[in-house]
C-alpha cells in the first residue's frame, strides 16, 4: 500500500511517499514560516519523483502535533482535502513519537522536547523494546525546568531529541548522563511518518478523516485584542 | 472554458463551501458558523476559530460537493479566500483548496475577500450596470469603493479606526447584549425610540464640498463608541432599547450620507450593499430611501449573500480565473490583503 505523509507539527514541512518498499520519495523545507506556500508544490514534487499518480495511493497520514499551532493545521488541513477527494482513509501519528523513532535504536530513555514557544516544551519519554520504540509516559506541556526537575529524579542514561531540548540544552546541562541527539535529529520527518504510518497501515490501524484529532495539549489563548483584530465579518 | 468552481471561505468564524457554475449559479451553499464558540468570548477568538475550520472544512465541502450533486471530476476550478482575514483561518482554507486542486487536477484561484463581497450582489443580480457604488460593511471592514469593471475597483473611502461592524460589536457587548452585536442591536432597536438620543455623527457636516477628499468618503466610528459609552456612565437609566436605536440610527445614517456623496460624486448609475453589516435592518432601508433619492438601480443582496459565504468566493475566483489565470500551488495567505485598488 502506498501511503502520503504530510508532517508540519514544528518549523519544518516535509512530505513523503511510500510503501512496503520504504520511502519512495521525500521533500523537507527547513525554511520557517512557509509550510503553507511549500506544502503543495512538496506533494507535486514528491509524486513525481516516486513515478505515482495520487490515485494509487492506498491511505494518507499526518502529523498530528502537538507543535506549533498555524503550522500543524497547514499539514492537517491538506491531508484531510487529499483523503477526503481521493476516498482514502488516514493514519494519525504523535510529532514525539516521529521525533523517538529514529533513535530506537538506543538503550537509554529517549526524551522527545519540541519548541512548543513561549518558554515551553511539548514532551514524551520513550524506551526501547524488542523490534522499536514505545512511548511510556504520555506527551504533555511543560516548562524546561519542569522538564529537568522530572529527568533528575529518574537518574538514568538518556538521550534528548527535538528542537526544544537544543534550544535549551543549556538546562539540560544539569541532568547527569544526559546526550542530545544532533540537529539532524531535531525535528519530526515525514520519511518516519511513511515507515510508522506503513506498519499501521498493515495492522489496518486507520481513522476516518473527520475522526482524525489535531493533538494541541494547550487550550486556546482567549484574549481578544481588539485593537490589533483584523478582517472577515 | 472553465465553468463550475468549487469555492471555500474561511477568514474569520465561518466555514463554508459552495459549488457556483458560471460565476452566477448557485448549485449549493453550505455555511456553519461558529457563532456559538465565540459567543461566550464576545468575540472572535482567532485560536478558537481555526481549531473549529480544521474540524468543519471536510464536512462542509463534501456537503457541499453532494448539495451540488457534484464530483471532483464536475469541477473546473477551485477558488479560496487567501485574505484578508486572522491567518491561521486563512491557512486552513487555503491548504485544503490546493490540496483538492492537486488531487483534481484542476487550477487554484486565490480570491481577495473583499472582491468576494462585491461578487456577492453580482452573483444575485447578474445584469447589474458598471461602475457600481459599493458600500462594503462588516465586522472587520468598511470601505466605500467604485467597481468599474471586473477586477478594477476605485477606493473612495475607508474607516479610519473601527470598522462598523466592530462599533456595533463593542457597544453590544458594552450594553450587555452579547455576541455578534449587529443582529442584537438591531432587534432592541426595533423597540427604541431612535430618536431619544443624539449622538455625533463623525466625519459627517451640512456641506460636504468643503470637506477634503479624504476625508470627505472615510469613516470613524471609534468616537460614535465612546459617546454612547459615556453617556450611559452618566445616564444609567436610560433606556438600553433607545440607546440601541439612537446608535444604530448614527452609525446607519453616516453610512448612509457618505453613500449619498459618493453616488453624487461620481454619476454611477447603480450601488449596492455588502458584508456582514448589510443585513441590518435600518441600513437596509436608508440604502434603499438612498438609491431612490439619486435616481439610481440600487441592488440589495439577501441577508445570506451579505454575511460571510462561499457562493461570493466562488463567484469572485470565477471571474479572477477568466481574467488573470489560476493562482500558483504555492501561494500562500495575507492577512492584510487588499483590493489592488486603481489610482
Amino acid at each position: 500500500m502506498l501511503i502520503l505523509g504530510i508532517e508540519s507539527a514544528s518549523s519544518q514541512v516535509g512530505c513523503a511517499v511510500g510503501g512496503h518498499e520504504g520511502v519512495l520519495a521525500s521533500a523537507h523545507s527547513g525554511r520557517g514560516g512557509l509550510h503553507a506556500e511549500n506544502l503543495a508544490p512538496q506533494i507535486e514534487f514528491v509524486r513525481r519523483q516516486a513515478g505515482i499518480e495520487l490515485g494509487d495511493l492506498g491511505a494518507v497520514a499526518v502529523d498530528v502535533g502537538p507543535g506549533l499551532f498555524t503550522g500543524l493545521r497547514v499539514g492537517i488541513a491538506t491531508a484531510l482535502a487529499v483523503a477526503y477527494a481521493l476516498g482514502l482513509p488516514m493514519i494519525g501519528v504523535s510529532s514525539l513519537d516521529l521525533l523517538a523513532f529514529p533513535a530506537r535504536w538506543t538503550g537509554r530513555l529517549v526524551v522527545t522536547a519540541l519548541d512548543a514557544r513561549r518558554g515551553e516544551l511539548f514532551t514524551a519519554l520513550f524506551r526501547q523494546v524488542p523490534g522499536g520504540i514505545q512511548r511510556v509516559r504520555d506527551a504533555n506541556v511543560c516548562t524546561s525546568a519542569e522538564l529537568v526537575a522530572e529527568l533528575q529524579a529518574l537518574d538514568e542514561p538518556m538521550l534528548l531529541v527535538g528542537d526544544g531540548a537544543l534550544r535549551y540544552a543549556g538546562a539540560f546541562q544539569a541532568i547527569g548522563r544526559m546526550e542530545l541527539a544532533e540537529q539532524g535529529l531535531a525535528h519530526p520527518s515525514a520519511r518516519a511518518l511513511v515507515q510508522l504510518a506503513h506498519a499501521r497501515a498493515m495492522r489496518e490501524e486507520f481513522v476516518r478523516p473527520w475522526d482524525l484529532e489535531p493533538v494541541y495539549l494547550r487550550k486556546p489563548d482567549v484574549d481578544i485584542n481588539w485593537s490589533t483584530r483584523q478582517g472577515g465579518s | 472554458m472553465a465553468e463550475v468552481i468549487l469555492g471555500i471561505e474561511t477568514s474569520c468564524d465561518e466555514t463554508a463551501a459552495a459549488v457556483v457554475a458560471a460565476g452566477r449559479e448557485v448549485r449549493s451553499s453550505v455555511v456553519s458558523s461558529q457563532v456559538d464558540r465565540h459567543a461566550r468570548f464576545g468575540g472572535v477568538v482567532p485560536e478558537v476559530a481555526s481549531r473549529a475550520h480544521v474540524e468543519l472544512i471536510v464536512p462542509v465541502v463534501a456537503e457541499s460537493m453532494v448539495a451540488a450533486g457534484a464530483e471532483g471530476s464536475d469541477l473546473d476550478g477551485v477558488a479560496a479566500t487567501a485574505g484578508p482575514g486572522l491567518i491561521g483561518s486563512l491557512l486552513v482554507g487555503v491548504s485544503a483548496a490546493k490540496a483538492l486542486a492537486l488531487v483534481w487536477d484542476i487550477p487554484f484561484v486565490a480570491v481577495n475577500h473583499l472582491e468576494a463581497h462585491l461578487y456577492a450582489a453580482l452573483l444575485e443580480d447578474p445584469e447589474l450596470e458598471m461602475p457600481l457604488v459599493v458600500l462594503l460593511v462588516s465586522g472587520g471592514h468598511t470601505l466605500l469603493v467604485v467597481m468599474e469593471d471586473h477586477g478594477r475597483y476605485r477606493l473612495l473611502g475607508s474607516t479610519l479606526d473601527d470598522a462598523a461592524g466592530e462599533a456595533f460589536d463593542k457597544v453590544s457587548r458594552y450594553l450587555g447584549l452579547g455576541y455578534p452585536g449587529g443582529p442584537a442591536i438591531d432587534e432592541l432597536a426595533a423597540l427604541g425610540d431612535r430618536t431619544a438620543y443624539r449622538y455625533p455623527r463623525p466625519l459627517v457636516q451640512e456641506n460636504p464640498s468643503t470637506m477634503a477628499d479624504d476625508r470627505r468618503f472615510a469613516f470613524s466610528f471609534s468616537g460614535l463608541k465612546t459617546a454612547v459609552v459615556n453617556h450611559v456612565r452618566s445616564d444609567p437609566d436610560a433606556l438600553t432599547a433607545d440607546v440601541a436605536a439612537s446608535f444604530q440610527e448614527a452609525a446607519v445614517e453616516v453610512l448612509a450620507t457618505k453613500l449619498r456623496w459618493a453616488l453624487e460624486s461620481t454619476g454611477a448609475p447603480g450601488a449596492c450593499l455588502g458584508g456582514g453589516v448589510a443585513a441590518n435592518s435600518r441600513l437596509r432601508e436608508r440604502f434603499g430611501e438612498v438609491c431612490d433619492g439619486a435616481g439610481v438601480q440600487g441592488f440589495l443582496p439577501s441577508r445570506e449573500m451579505c454575511t460571510d459565504n462561499a457562493a461570493m468566493v466562488a463567484a469572485a475566483g470565477y471571474w479572477r480565473l477568466r481574467h488573470d489565470g489560476p493562482s500558483p500551488l504555492n501561494s500562500g495567505a495575507d492577512p492584510n490583503l487588499g483590493l489592488g485598488f486603481l489610482v
